[in-house]
């Protein structure tokens, strides 16, 4: 499909779609929205992942700790923004990124901080996107780093103390290279999900201000449904799935050398 | 971990407690802003608890907005995915696990690396075969992509692999069919991994964004999701009281379904992704 001119014209009848050889990726090459539409998809993944699976490791750390009462009520809560539908919680971000009556900037007066129009305005829009997506995915990751460490045995850490190590020293040299594999399964899982961003800018920008949300994805669903370029479209989603695949074995490449 | 002293103790429920608020203030926000009359929400402090509360929003909702239809929808599509869902992912499952033919390694692989293409590259064929085969603005349309899912084989066929090979050769000894031994002896046993993935398909089917709204375009047929983000579309008027209202609609009965459910998904999304 995508080394086709498939257009709104074909849907009716196929005739009229013809072979093009590679000229959709050679226009999509050409294309500066499609650049920057890469471009800002590769923001939010650079950004959001490690974010995302930093929050997500602490909060498993804290809610792993014996000292924490009430671990299950904690954990459903950090949960729930997982389960719940992306779209509905979008509309409700959205809300709270008003610029005058929103949650957020209410919070920043008090503290004497003129908050920004998150939304509409090209610097802030992204990282306004970001937070609401580490918001959103932590909780997932957080319960894969709980089982990755329940499943470290106990005598580690005993060794670990009667050789006088402090906390911080067991962590760093025990818990973080022992959970390297479940790192490694969470990086991915995140990647691969971010690189997908559609609802969010859809739901809460549209893509906007001046093309600054503007992912992969929504470029994608646009060219291919707003427009009806379904061969040029079909070319985004193949680069999209070699960007995801090239990452994923990148990921695993470096992984590999730490272990 | 070491034995921290107290004090570390307290400033770490201190912490917790501070993310547990962050995490779920804005569903607090999102039910207070619901029971609040239109325009009641925009008000310097924000009010935390409406007065007087109402339900007028639920009603226009209802009422106007076409969401009765869009709730039946999306209960057709995720009950059907889930109950046909399990139904052919156990048969695929049962036969990896159990039945020796040629090509099962090479066949089990493909299917595993075709969990590496992301949804979109196969959406855009997709969608051209659903229009040839007139399955735009029908309920087959959102089913029949949902059924078999890699996730769903694998986990069964997982599960299946540790029920013992025995039991199945009594039953054959005793003259069971088949089908009689899937249907009366593995399944039963499976019914952990099935719960599992009830909650999987069903969470999934309901949450499920981008298809719907490719594949419905007809209001009548818009699931909830495409309902709400069709909500937030008329730019002008945007009532935030209405549209969280709406959110609410669409988050409570996953909530509840997971609340009651945690179990079975808490121990499905650990499955496999941690290694020894």
């Amino acid at each position: 499909m995508s080394l086709s001119d498939l257009s709104l014209y074909s849907l009716g009848d196929w005739r009229l779609t013809s072979f093009v050889g590679f000229a959709n990726y050679a226009a999509l090459l050409r294309d500066g929205l499609f650049w920057r539409a890469l471009a800002n998809t590769f923001y939010f993944v650079l950004v959001a992942g490690p974010v995302t699976v930093g929050v997500s490791f602490v909060a498993a750390l804290a809610l792993n700790s014996r000292l924490v009462k009430l671990r299950s009520v904690f954990r459903l809560g950090f949960f729930m923004p997982v389960v719940t539908t992306l779209v509905a919680v979008a509309v409700v971000w959205r809300w709270i990124y008003h610029p005058r009556f929103g949650l957020l900037n209410y919070l920043l007066s008090v503290i004497g901080i003129q908050g920004p129009d998150w939304l509409a305005t090209t610097t802030w829009a992204m990282p306004a996107l970001i937070l609401m997506a580490v918001w959103k995915n932590f909780g997932y990751n957080m319960i894969i780093f709980l089982a990755g460490l329940q499943s470290i045995a106990p005598s580690y850490y005993e060794a670990a103390r009667i050789d006088g190590a402090n906390a911080w020293q067991s962590t760093w040299r025990i818990t973080v290279p022992l959970l390297g594999p479940t790192t490694l399964f969470v990086s991915i899982v995140t990647t691969i999900g971010y690189l997908q961003f559609f609802a969010e800018p859809y739901i809460m920008t549209q893509g906007g201000p001046l093309d600054s949300t503007l992912s992969v994805v929504l470029l994608m669903y646009q060219e291919a449904f707003k427009f009806w370029n379904m061969g040029y479209a079909a070319a985004i989603a193949f680069t999209l799935f070699a960007v995801i695949l090239l990452l994923t074995l990148a990921q695993m490449r470096t992984q590999r050398r730490h272990l | 971990m070491a034995i921290w002293p107290t004090s570390k103790s307290v400033l770490l429920h201190l912490a917790l407690v501070v993310v547990f608020a962050i995490t779920l203030a804005p569903f607090a926000w999102m039910v207070s802003t619901s029971l609040k009359p239109t325009g009641a929400s925009f008000t310097l402090p924000p009010q935390w608890i409406p007065r007087p509360a109402t339900l007028v929003q639920y009603k226009t909702l209802f009422a106007q907005m076409n969401f009765a239809r869009a709730t039946l929808n999306s209960l057709v599509v995720a009950v059907s995915v889930t109950v046909l869902g399990l139904f052919i992912n156990s048969l695929a499952g049962f036969a990896f696990a159990k039945y020796q033919f040629p090509g099962r390694q090479r066949l089990f692989g493909l299917l595993l690396a075709s969990m590496m293409i992301p949804g979109q590259v196969a959406m855009l064929p997709l969608f051209m075969m659903f229009n040839k085969l007139g399955l735009l603005n029908n309920y087959l349309g959102l089913i029949i992509p949902g059924m078999a899912s890699m996730f769903g084989i694998f986990l069964l066929k997982q599960f299946m692999m540790s029920i013992p090979d025995a039991l199945l050769d009594s039953a054959r000894i005793d003259g069971a069919s088949e089908w009689r031994i899937y249907w009366q002896v593995v399944l039963p046993l499976t019914k952990p991994a099935l719960a599992t993935l009830a909650v999987f398909s069903f969470m999934g089917a309901w949450n499920d964004f981008l298809w719907p709204l490719i594949v419905m375009t007809k209001q009548s047929m818009y699931t909830l999701p495409v309902a709400l983000a069709n909500l937030t579309g008329e730019e002008h008027r945007t009532q935030y009281e209405l549209l969280m209202a709406g959110s609410v609609v669409v988050i409570l009965p996953i909530a509840i379904a997971f609340l009651a459910m945690q179990r079975f998904y808490m121990s499905g999304i650990t499955a496999g992704s941690v290694k020894e």
